[in-house]
């Protein structure tokens, strides 16, 4: 009689199957053996790397996993709105400070430890202590030496309204990073004179998708300016080198709107089951270590908040920075800001 | 007159009308198509008219029309170009290394186009925006042009073409009276499989920085916008898409170039090429260096690009690698399993109950998901799980329901050939030889469908290995697949970063693809809709 045998494909797949299978079960095991310590999830929309480093150097440190679901900040907040009392975050990490504001407004924030909001400047922090500004950055002006002469340049970001700069700024409003500078503009100028300013914008403005495509679009000559976060450029350079990065970055004047510096910060979510371990991990972002690390890196080039610890040297130093002064609560939650982009048709 | 009776009370091998039970598992997969565009409506109808009108009454809504036109457009005019003459240099003429150029010209169906974006955007950032993406659909989606119109050449009778040679025509005027036309209907079929891919593609365009439904209706999600505007986009393309799906489904059922007359057909002389090669031979050449060539040695260089180019302290570890690797190969079996058992009713109903008044409806129902997009699908699920059933909601099971609700007419098709092979005949003859109905299954029913399962399993596993767009947005906290990882690089200019992961990605697709195409062909890789 004929044995019942399996073609060869199919042979291969069960292979391959059960393979898979007991590879899994061994990681799952691996991950069941370590499990004295809880694993903790954080949602975060800083960039990958940043908090891949992070991640790694708190679990070396304190030997409590982290995982990480990332996306864009505002996608975040509404994320853990919409999932609710049942949201499986136990810390929330993003790049500005609005979708922490609009969090806390809906009080889903657990208060950050003091110990961890005294290490830095309290104005970087809420108000109500509900999260903790980790690192800063500042909304710049990239431009293209071979398109624009330096004298050239505005003096505040409201110029870039006015019809002389048809087709010379690149901007990205769909990028998580417009937003706080509308909502400055709201804050500064009501809304009014910011949805005219904005309409401006969308005459004179080429738009790009985000932030990187701004800057290097901009470097290579496609348009002569572009408003982006410093930082970007930073990444840039690093990436291209410096023979191959002709574009340089410019401040507005000082204390105009166009200077806004954005606070990236964390708070721990009021529905986690580690508070412990969660307001561990925020006491590690802010703590010397960690924040002497990014510093140091060649990923991140934003401001460490922690005072002790020296920005890249790539950055403008700190105090030549001349932002406008406007605090994180008057900077608002986003929703008024992105309102108006979408009236003005940016997005 | 008795012996009829006689045969006619015996119990009947099968039910004149298929149980319940199978018609409601083989609506299953209909219900899980139907079940996104529902949850989108759903969406839209709670937004109500007047806002989702506002919502598309806008400029954005313009731009994202005019660029997904040209593009459509243009792609398709190439594409059609580009299929049909290769299709007719490797089908018809004296071409050297055909049926290495064969291969060439579908070899670019196993590279990923976001990978191919990917490759070009990396060159150099001024691929981006139209022109990039009209280079990689191009050279992506070139392939859905040429297999139909490849194979409707080989079926054609070569007696029309002598009569008109006989009678006088030119061999150009005769192409362009007597074949053309013949192969209309492929080409235009093929062009709309264009269209419908361009429509629901993703990360290519994404990475290409070029706007369309599909990376707006992301971008919605990602600016935080409540739910209206992602579905007022997704309305707009899902009309669109089922537009095209339709128009291609009516154009094969209502065109048909018989032959009549019966007795076996000449195969066609090859036309001499003559001094034509020294402009086809390097033409092949070009088009293989540029769909093939550019993303698989641009891969090679980023690979031997380290640090200092890449600006990601995450660089792909061994470790990182082989994590990535196992997810994708892990969600690619698990999807092809469950895709698998949920076609399997449908299949049954469709091939031993053609004639059933439901079968028809639930297998269209099924062929839907070809017109939507992975980007609708996997809104919808989301939107169907947050806050609300938490034990889904960004499990893996979801993700592998997404999986099977993208690719299940991947599955039926196999299933439905396999199950054809497998012919009931030979079974009942078992069973008449006195064969129990688990040794017919063991002896005759698996070892007859096997080949056509495995088919459709691997389909499935290569096209759910490089799906990009529902593993993006499903993928449980902490699952990182080959895709994902490319795309998170990319999106970061840390390219040097990414190779690994688009290496390995492209040869596991290619060794699948191989594996596949060499057991059943070529025409193996393109699953036709409307079955």
């Amino acid at each position: 009689m004929r044995s019942f045998r399996l073609p060869r494909s199919s042979r291969l797949t069960l292979t391959a199957l059960a393979t898979a299978g007991l590879l899994t079960a061994s990681v799952a095991q691996a991950q069941a053996q370590t499990g004295a310590k809880p694993t903790l999830i954080l949602y975060s929309a800083q960039h990958a790397q940043v908090v891949t480093m992070l991640t790694k150097a708190f679990e070396a440190k304190t030997g409590i996993a982290v995982k990480v679901h990332s996306g864009e900040g505002p996608e975040i907040a509404n994320q853990i709105l919409r999932e609710g009392k049942s949201s499986p975050a136990d810390m929330v990490f993003v790049e500005n400070s609005p979708e922490l504001t609009l969090l806390d407004q809906n009080h889903f924030l657990a208060p950050v430890n003091k110990a961890t909001l005294t290490v830095v400047p309290r104005a970087d922090s809420a108000a109500d202590g509900d999260w903790v500004g980790v690192l800063e950055r500042q909304n710049v002006l990239a431009w293209n030496p071979k398109l624009i002469a330096e004298s050239a340049l505005p003096r505040h970001l409201a110029d870039l309204a006015d019809p002389a700069w048809k087709g010379k700024i690149a901007i990205a409003p769909g990028d998580a990073d417009f937003l706080p500078l509308v909502g400055a503009m709201i804050h500064a100028e009501g809304k009014a004179k910011t949805l005219a300013w904005l309409d401006g914008l969308k005459k004179n403005a080429k738009i790009y998708q985000d932030d990187e495509a701004v800057v290097a679009a901009v470097n290579r000559g496609s348009v002569a300016t572009g408003i982006i976060n410093n930082y970007y450029w930073a990444r840039l350079r690093t990436e291209m080198g410096p023979d191959r990065t002709p574009s340089r970055i410019a401040h507005f004047a000082p204390g105009d709107v166009g200077n806004l510096i954005n606070v990236s910060g964390a708070g721990v979510l009021e529905t986690s089951h580690h508070q412990k371990e969660a307001q561990q991990f925020l006491a590690f972002l802010v703590s010397t270590d960690a924040q002497t690390m990014l510093a140091k890196s060649s990923v991140d080039y934003e401001y460490p908040l922690h005072p002790g610890v020296a920005p890249n040297p790539l950055l403008a130093p700190r105090d030549t920075l001349h932002p406008p002064a406007i605090t994180p609560a008057e900077l608002g939650n986003d929703r008024e800001a992105a309102k108006l982009v979408q009236q003005a048709g940016l997005i | 007159m008795s012996s009829f009776r006689v045969l006619s009370s015996l119990p009947r091998p099968s039910l004149p009308r298929p149980s319940h039970g199978l018609v409601l598992i083989g609506a299953v997969p209909a219900a899980l198509v139907l079940l996104p565009i529902g949850i989108t409506l759903a969406d839209a109808a709670e937004a109500g008219a007047r806002q989702v009108i506002a919502l598309l009454w806008r400029p954005l809504v313009g731009t994202l029309l005019f660029n997904t036109a040209s593009l459509t457009v243009a792609a398709a005019f190439c594409c059609m170009a580009l299929g049909t003459a290769a299709a007719v240099l490797i089908e018809r003429t004296d071409l050297p290394g055909r049926s290495a150029w064969a291969v060439l010209a579908v070899a670019p169906l196993a590279v990923p186009a976001f990978v191919a974006s990917y490759a070009w955007v990396s060159i150099s950032p001024e691929f981006e925006g139209f022109g990039g993406a009209l280079i990689v659909t191009v050279f992506a989606y070139t392939p859905l042009v040429y297999l139909p119109v490849a194979a409707a050449l080989r079926g054609l009778d070569p007696a029309l073409e002598d009569s008109a040679r006989a009678l006088g025509d030119t061999p150009w005027r005769c192409f362009y009276r007597v074949i053309l036309p013949q192969l209309r209907p492929a080409i235009l079929g093929g062009a709309l499989l264009v269209a419908l891919n361009i429509l629901i593609e993703f990360g290519a365009f994404a990475m290409m920085r070029f706007r369309t439904f599909t990376t707006e209706i992301y971008a919605a999600y990602r600016s935080g916008f409540n739910g209206a505007e992602a579905a007022a986009l997704a309305i707009v393309l899902l009309i669109f898409c089922l537009a095209c799906l339709a128009a291609e489904t009516a154009l094969r059922r209502n065109v048909h170039y018989a032959r009549i007359g019966k007795g076996t057909r000449r195969r066609a002389t090859p036309w001499r090429l003559g001094r034509w090669r020294l402009v086809a031979v390097p033409g092949f050449a070009l088009f293989a260096l540029v769909s093939l060539g550019v993303p698989v040695f641009t891969v090679l260089f980023w690979l031997t690009q380290h640090g200092a180019a890449a600006i990601t302290p995450d660089e792909a570890s061994p470790r990182a690698l082989l994590d990535a690797t196992l997810s994708t190969i892990e969600l690619g079996l698990g999807a092809a399993l469950l895709t698998l058992v949920l076609a399997l009713p449908l299949a049954i109903l469709s091939t031993r109950w053609p004639r059933f008044a439901l079968t028809l409806p639930l297998e269209r129902g099924a062929w839907l998901a070809q017109g939507v997009p992975g980007i609708v699908i996997a809104l919808a699920l989301i939107t169907a799980t947050i806050g609300t059933i938490p034990a889904l909601y960004q499990s893996t099971f979801l993700l592998l329901i997404a999986y099977a609700i993208l690719f299940m007419p991947y599955a039926l098709v196999g299933i439905r050939s396999a199950l054809l092979q497998a012919d009931r005949r030979l079974e009942e003859a078992a069973r008449s030889l006195g064969s129990n109905w688990l040794a017919v299954l063991w002896r005759v029913t698996v070892p007859l469908a096997a080949p056509g399962f495995g088919a459709a399993a691997s389909l499935v596993f290569i096209a759910v290995s490089t799906e990009l767009t529902a593993t993006l947005l499903l993928a449980p906290i902490g699952t990182e697949t080959l895709a994902i990882r490319i795309w998170g690089d990319t999106s970061t200019l840390a390219f040097a970063a990414a190779a690994p992961y688009a290496a390995v990605l492209i040869a596991l697709s290619m060794a699948a693809s191989w594996l596949l195409a060499r057991r059943f062909g070529v025409s193996a890789l393109h699953t036709d809709p409307g079955g």
